[in-house]
């Protein structure tokens, strides 16, 4: 992690506190999780407490603290897609992958997370692997779904 | 350097640009909003493209993705212009005939447009489709006929002419009268009138004040706002300024959240357009008005839709609500006047201004004015997202424009509102949809998510869900909805699962009490709702569940079990292979047996069993017949006579 | 700064003009049990067993007195069948986390709450705030905070500034109904604080 790359991002955003989420976002993007020398440095440069910085990079579900898998995983579980059925497919998702939601495999292979609402609803139910949507999962499918991601 | 300097500026503007398109040419728009892109919208835009290119045509035939046409069970949805021909499901090995049929030919492919599942009969112009006959969409129509990306389009439908007159032909008063007058109330969910809340910034002593646009959609099963801001940025955008102007704000917000990233792409680009072409920026259009733009995206917190939980992330805080006894209008963002709007309202506002308050509160009720969008998914057969006049009755939207209930299943509830919102039943399907008819019958209208559920819905299961998602986005300040909820869950949960008690009702009543007088903002009020409403129509699922151990949906994973039904089954092997346990035991001609104790009820052999045999069926509250003895399994097949 | 006037349990009360209606009640002698609310500290609306009952117009509603501001003629209630029962809920839900709490047992005497309605859970915070407000807005230093949100929220102390600082400090100890902050004070000394600060690092 690169410290004068952190620096840059929270510049960008103007170095005002108020750009908090602004700056996390952008490098959870960037490397996938939130190191937490980037938060220290965050916390430095924009002069904010550390605690608040914590709260933030916990209370929102978009951060993690945590590195993630290569292909994250997400079963979306909206009421659109839990009406049909979308509980099973998570329970044969988390029987295949070995893990459950906020969890990441032992080879960093997969990341779970589960959503609320992709917006796709049409498509229920809906598995987002790397930002692909699979619509119309059925439980049957799912090992032949998965298999595809290395 | 704005590229616009005044109104006369923008109209000469807009008519070379209209000037310089050919009605008659031919044009080809897809759908590129999100649901269609999963279908694989991107891949045939540039199918499409590719084709038009290799016979010759790219001069003579314009191509483009454009914004959400609402028809998305349909999709990818394609219609040509100008004869308006809309062809549904299409795919990339489409595209040479459409090309040959239709651009070429001007004659319709027959195969690929809507044909109704009743009576057969084929509709090709997007008018003509029962889906969209009933529907007002004087909003969401004008998605597909621009590319998103392009404000050159929005300027060649008129985009802008509202903010051009508000500025230069009307005073801030006006505008706020004009958006009083026509009685538009909120529609991301609380449903007050925007006009008393302009007003009240309006009249705000304090020099500096605020618009946001609430773009954070939460409510799981709603997607009307993203459709608008993919597909309609700039008519969103429009909207804000002419807010801005009216209560004199100089600064804006697009609050969007980051699992919508087209639509924070768009909005973005939109606002970066607008401010060459000189919207935004210094003495927009000669005005003297300035006014600027900024996105901030949400991070995953559905809390953060609540307004004041809004203005704490927009400062860079943890979206946890504030109590106020002061209203956001008066003392919000920063502790100043700030009018926040959702995504659909801010939309609404350039209609107003250019068409006036009375020909907005020519559609609706009394109570409730102008149209609503409504995403109706679930358990129908036409999901997508519908836009109707307030007062269309539940029936009308589930059964004409959706097409019921697919799979010969029979309607159960629908569910509005959201997490706030409440189920209602087939009894009240005749209410005319609007603010008070949906409150008055335990719900509310919420953003405009419409979850159609069937018999094969569990009710308690519905309120456990729900109770679930509000717990797990609880900020976690306040005690009546942090712990109160947390309990509703545990006890909720124990129904579900077999293991309800005497007085479970009643301590989840108490709760619910708890949690609407005494918590801390509407997440908590409003959590009990889908419990209390359930158990207002649908309480003998609740005593099923607790006195029988019974789940009258069958849906229930704990209080089920499948069971092959001898006299139908075929022996045809598909579950025995499919069964995730190996819980199935068979053979070729071998009836095929259920072992309970292996069995999961995943569900996997009921969705794989051919419909033709149907032989997996579902017990609840009572026990599976005893299995066959293994010697009258066998299957003797009738020998096939000549 | 001039007086406004108000009832509250029908008693007439002249209370200064930006007084809440907590302070107000307090400087007339009638009670209203707080758990979230401290002198020192922004008032925080968390706990909201401070709710009363106010009457302005001829509309009634619920609101928590340690946030609002005292009006003219507002009529405040504080004890009442309902209040009582949402006070009793609060309690009998906050005991589901605290088992050995002076604060609430004494508040669950008044108001006939059931420790044990509720299910025990494993975690003795109540979220109160008041370690971590007090720590950010009296003291400066910003050793503790809250991490996460809903139920998976905890308080946790920052290791870097809680080695420096803490160990000389200790004002919110006392605070703490539960004395949980007092527990994960210790095991965060032991588990996390970096090495060869404060002292109590292990030894190797």
């Amino acid at each position: 992690m690169d410290i004068e790359r952190i620096d840059q991002i929270v510049d960008e955003h103007g170095r005002e506190a108020d750009s908090l989420i602004q700056v996390l976002l952008d490098i959870q993007s960037e490397y996938h999780w939130l190191p937490k020398a980037a938060l220290q440095r965050v916390s430095e440069r924009l002069r904010v407490p550390m605690t608040r910085v914590q709260h933030i990079a916990t209370f929102y579900k978009a951060f993690s603290v945590v590195p993630k898998g290569r292909h994250e995983v997400h079963v979306c579980l909206g009421t659109a897609c839990h009406v049909r059925g979308a509980p099973r497919i998570l329970d044969s998702v988390e029987d295949l992958t070995g893990i459950h939601p906020g969890e990441t495999d032992l080879e960093l292979k997969f990341s779970l997370e589960t959503v609320n609402c992709l917006g796709c609803c049409a498509l229920g139910p809906v598995v987002e692997i790397d930002g692909k949507a699979h619509g119309k999962v059925t439980t049957a499918e799912t090992p032949k779904i998965l298999e595809q991601y290395k | 350097m704005a590229l616009l300097h005044s109104p006369e500026e923008l109209e000469r503007f807009r008519r070379d640009l209209c000037d310089k398109k050919d009605p008659d040419m031919p044009r080809i728009s897809v759908c590129a909003g999100a649901g269609c892109l999963a279908y694989g919208a991107a891949e045939l835009i540039e199918s499409f493209k590719a084709e038009v290119e290799k016979q010759g045509l790219a001069a003579k035939v314009d191509t483009k993705g454009t914004g959400c046409p609402g028809f998305c069970e349909r999709g990818p949805v394609v219609v040509i212009y100008p004869e308006e021909i809309c062809y549904l499901g299409v795919g990339p090995k489409d595209v040479p005939e459409i090309i040959e049929q239709t651009i070429k030919g001007k004659k319709v492919v027959e195969r690929l447009v809507y044909t109704d599942p009743n009576t057969g009969e084929k509709a090709s112009r997007e008018s003509e489709i029962p889906f969209y006959k009933l529907q007002t969409r004087t909003i969401l129509s004008n998605n597909i006929k621009i590319d998103s990306k392009s404000i050159d389009d929005y300027l060649s439908i008129g985009g802008y002419s509202a903010l051009a007159k508000a500025l230069s032909w009307m005073t801030a008063e006006e505008v706020v009268d004009e958006v009083k007058k026509s009685n538009i109330r909120g529609r991301g969910g609380g449903g007050f009138p925007a006009g008393r809340k302009w007003e009240g910034s309006r009249d705000a002593p304090e020099k500096i004040k605020y618009v946001i646009v609430n773009a954070d959609e939460g409510d799981p099963g709603a997607f009307m706002d993203r459709a608008l801001l993919e597909g309609n940025p700039h008519s969103v955008l429009e909207g804000l300024i002419i807010g801005g102007y009216a209560i004199g704000a100089r600064e804006g917000y697009v609050y969007v959240r980051q699992e919508y990233p087209l639509a924070v792409k768009n909005i973005k680009l939109a606002i970066k357009q607008a401010e060459e072409y000189g919207f935004l920026g210094e003495n927009i259009l000669g005005s003297g008005f300035d006014f600027t733009v900024k996105v901030h995206q949400g991070a995953g917190a559905f809390v953060c839709g609540e307004s004041t939980a809004l203005m704490t992330a927009l400062e860079g805080r943890a979206g946890e609500p504030r109590p106020k006894y002061v209203r956001s209008n008066v003392k919000g963002l920063w502790n100043r006047p700030t009018v926040l709007n959702n995504v659909e309202t801010w939309a609404n506002v350039p209609f107003i201004i250019n068409n006036g308050a009375d020909w907005f509160t020519q559609f609706g009720t009394e109570g409730s004015k102008g149209t609503k969008i409504f995403s109706l998914v679930g358990k129908i057969t036409n999901t997508g997202l519908v836009e109707v006049p307030m007062g269309i009755t539940l029936r009308e939207i589930i059964y004409e424009i959706g097409g019921g209930i697919p799979g010969g299943k029979k309607f159960k509830a629908v569910q509005t509102g959201g997490p706030s919102g409440g189920c209602i039943p087939e009894e009240l399907l005749d209410l005319q949809v609007d603010f008070d008819a949906l409150t008055e019958a335990g719900s509310m209208m919420g953003s405009g998510g419409m979850i159609v559920m069937d018999e094969d819905t569990c009710m308690v299961d519905v309120a456990r869900y729900f109770i679930r998602f509000l717990t797990d986005e609880s900020c976690g300040k306040c005690v009546p909805c942090r712990e109160g909820l947390r309990q509703m869950d545990k006890i909720l949960t124990n129904i579900t699962e077999g293991r309800g008690k005497e007085g479970d009702i009643e301590t989840l009543e108490e709760l619910s009490e708890l949690a609407i007088d005494a918590s801390l903002c509407a997440l908590g009020k409003s959590a009990p709702n889908p419990f209390l409403s359930t158990l207002r129509y649908f309480r003998d699922e609740y005593e099923a569940h607790i006195k029988d151990k019974r789940c009258p949906a069958l849906s229930c994973k704990p209080l089920i079990s499948h069971y092959i039904d001898p006299s139908k089954c075929v022996a045809c092997m598909i579950c025995l292979r499919k069964c995730p346990s190996q819980g199935i035991t068979g053979g070729k001609n071998l009836i095929h047996v259920i072992d309970q104790d292996k069995c999961n009820n995943c569900g996997t052999c009921l969705e794989v069993c051919p419909p033709k045999f149907g032989a997996v069926r579902k017990f609840s509250g009572e026990p599976v017949p005893a299995a066959l003895p293994e010697d009258q399994r066998k299957i003797v097949r009738k020998s096939k006579s000549k | 700064m001039s007086k406004v006037q108000l009832t509250i349990d029908g008693k007439e009360i002249q209370a200064e003009e930006a007084m809440t209606l907590l302070e107000a009640a307090q400087s007339a002698g009638i009670s209203i049990p707080t758990l979230c609310h401290h002198e020192k500290l922004i008032p925080y609306g968390g706990c909201r067993l401070c709710m009363v009952e106010i009457e302005v117009r001829g509309w009634s509603r619920l609101v928590v007195s340690c946030v609002y501001t005292v009006e003219k003629d507002l009529i405040v209630t504080t004890r009442s069948e309902k209040l009582d029962r949402i006070r009793k809920n609060l309690l009998e839900l906050l005991f589901a986390h605290a088992p050995v709490s002076p604060q609430l047992e004494e508040m669950a005497r008044e108001y006939g709450a059931d420790k044990n309605r509720f299910e025990q859970d494993a975690s003795f915070c109540i979220h109160c705030g008041l370690c971590v407000r007090y720590c950010a807005e009296v003291v400066g230093k910003h050793a503790v905070g809250f991490i996460d949100r809903g139920i998976r929220k905890e308080i946790s102390f920052v290791p870097e500034i809680a080695a420096q600082e803490c160990n000389d400090c200790k004002e919110c100890f006392p605070l703490c109904p539960t004395s949980y902050l007092q527990a994960a004070f210790v095991l965060t000394e032991a588990l996390v604080f970096p090495r060869g600060s404060s002292g109590s690092a292990p030894q190797k």
